[in-house]
């Protein structure tokens, strides 16, 4: 087994890691800004690297900051967490070049996920089902991409190549608007991602957002952990999220879990992986791929009792994975409400000390935090604080579950929306299952 | 025993109400005590809880902040530009703004540390190969 891994990530997800470490008798380094001197985990983990201020550009997005507390505490591997560097394939590439281990995927496959063209070609192979499009890169020849656009059929949406998670979009309802929305999603793309290269979608108007886990040992073998279906969100952010997805056939959802195994084995994938889609009308359209765990890998750990971090640093210390299909068995059903540091109804970040933090408990929840009384929440970082999560051998049960430990759960000293996911968990449409990704926002407004 | 190990040991005595602190690492081990009379105290903690008589104690002062030079970055610290060179600079020498105080190496780049006010050096806080972190206090100038 690894001997020691670098934890080149902060608050909860850094916790997480550093408890399966623990578990696998793997020794933790804890990387940290000066502002995050006294996160839980640096305190828990057996040596600790200040590696730079608290500006994330300076430290944990700072590569040779990391890669050198690697090399002063002997480290073997890195775990990016999610966000950051996790999906950064030159982090990645230097982190294999300077002699370690980097947990997670290969550098190839990040920059061919990474690249959303690619990734949709890739998944095309493999009989994913995608969105209709121009499966390609725009080109200057406006005639064809005016044509494109009329074969998908209005509305279509414009997106960049590198970007993903919502950025770097535009929808264009008419033929008249088309070529200049391209122009403007172009300039936009190469000043963000400095890559200006476009692709066309059809623009599906209300679909839920369903994603499938998907773990491969990168010898050729990969499984699925199921799906989950994340619609409630905000400005792209997800706020609540469930497994399985409720209401789908199971056999269209096995048929499409299959097509993303056999996408994984024709990458020879390796690492924890997700494939999202958007779902509509019984149908499943792909449109990106996350090559990391993600937040709400919890719900689906809950449902299979499979631990997928552990799964990563087993097969990043080259095992083969530790379960063959059939025996992932799902049971049961799993919600995950995000908890952040913001004012329920304005949404402003707040910072500050958690003068008492009191986590819910009792059969079926799960809390995964950071958080600890006397903690104070730092500002220059994103504001999820904790995730509380509830199994029940039913949807129903589930959420009932969530319900109560939401009236429990106690966060004093800042702001955190915890009263907007209790309004959530006892919405009429959510409790029956299936809202859209819209409905969140139209709630709101 | 890794010195920053004891080192934070003896923080966390510090700040707390322990008297007394001892780890065994395999066959290495470590105890530290509050207040006795090899154990430097700073003059800052009013502690309440331990009692002394004024003669049995020896003070240290603190380096403050503005005394220090810290590492702007994660790596080894090394007192000489080589191992068969002279060290940049020893206690008691006087060093001017500009003039290197150390070396900090990352990713095999030898990173020179400049002094950042003239002075004398008063402590070198790092052993010579010891790895530091980012703001670490490297040498105190005064």
């Amino acid at each position: 087994m690894l001997e020691k891994v670098l934890i080149a990530n902060r608050g909860e997800i850094a916790l997480r890691v550093l408890r399966a470490c623990k578990e696998l008798g793997i020794k933790t380094v804890a990387v940290h800004s000066v502002a995050d001197k006294n996160l839980k985990h640096v305190r828990l983990s057996d040596e600790s690297v200040c590696i730079g201020p608290s500006n994330p550009i300076d430290s944990y997005l700072h590569i040779p900051s990391i890669i050198s507390a690697m090399e002063v505490t002997n480290a073997n591997a890195v775990h990016p967490g999610y966000g950051f560097l996790s999906e950064n394939a030159d982090f990645a590439e230097q982190v294999e070049k300077s002699g370690f281990t980097f947990i997670g995927p290969s550098a190839k496959t990040i920059r061919l996920m990474g690249d959303k063209v690619s990734a949709i070609e890739i998944m095309r192979t493999a009989g994913v089902p995608t969105v209709p499009g121009s499966n390609g890169p725009l080109d200057e020849d406006n005639e064809h991409t005016l044509r494109l656009a009329k074969d998908i059929g209005y509305p279509v949406i414009i997106k960049a190549a590198a970007g993903g998670g919502g950025r770097g979009m535009r929808v264009v309802y008419s033929e008249a608007e088309l070529l200049k929305a391209v122009k403007v999603t172009q300039s936009e793309a190469k000043s963000f991602f400095s890559n200006g290269t476009v692709y066309l979608e059809k623009f599906l108007e209300n679909p839920r957002h369903v994603e499938i886990q998907v773990i491969g040992d990168g010898q050729g073998n990969a499984i699925h952990l199921g799906d989950r279906d994340c619609s409630l969100q905000r400005r792209h952010q997800k706020v609540l999220e469930e497994a399985p997805a409720p209401g789908i056939p199971n056999e269209v959802r096995n048929d499409v879990a299959n097509t993303c195994i056999q996408a994984c084995k024709n990458m020879h994938y390796r690492g924890a992986g997700t494939l999202e889609f958007l779902y509509e009308n019984g149908n499943f359209y792909f449109i990106e791929m996350n090559t990391r765990v993600q937040v709400e890998h919890p719900v689906t750990e809950m449902i299979t009792g499979f631990d997928i971090v552990k799964e990563q640093l087993r097969i990043a210390n080259g095992e083969p994975l530790s379960s063959v299909q059939k025996e992932i068995k799902f049971q049961g059903h799993a919600f995950e409400c995000r908890i952040n540091a913001e004012n329920a109804a304005t949404f402003l970040p707040s910072p500050g000390k958690v003068n008492l933090f009191h986590a819910p408990g009792g059969p079926g929840i799960r809390v995964d935090s950071h958080l600890y009384s006397g903690y104070s929440v730092p500002p220059f970082y994103d504001s999820l604080i904790a995730k509380l999560i509830s199994y029940g051998e039913s949807r129903d049960q589930a959420l009932k579950r969530m319900q109560i430990a939401l009236d429990e759960i106690l966060i004093d000293g800042i702001d955190t929306n915890i009263s907007l996911q209790k309004k959530l968990v006892r919405d009429e449409n959510f409790q029956k299952g299936g809202v859209n990704i819209h409905y969140l926002e139209e709630k709101l407004n | 025993m890794d010195i920053r190990k004891v080192k934070k040991l003896i923080e966390l005595l510090e700040s707390s109400d322990i008297a007394e602190i001892e780890i065994k690492e395999g066959d290495e081990g470590v105890r530290i005590s509050r207040a006795s009379n090899l154990a430097p105290v700073l003059p800052q903690k009013q502690d309440a809880l331990t009692m002394r008589a004024p003669e049995e104690t020896r003070s240290i002062s603190k380096p403050s902040e503005k005394d220090t030079i810290n590492s702007p970055m994660v790596g080894t610290f090394y007192r000489s530009p080589s191992p068969s060179s002279p060290p940049f600079a020893e206690v008691g020498k006087h060093v001017n703004i500009g003039d290197v105080v150390c070396i900090v190496e990352a990713m095999k780049m030898m990173n020179q540390i400049e002094a950042d006010r003239s002075g004398t050096i008063e402590e070198i806080l790092v052993e010579d190969g010891e790895p530091v972190e980012f703001d670490q206090p490297l040498v105190t100038i005064v």
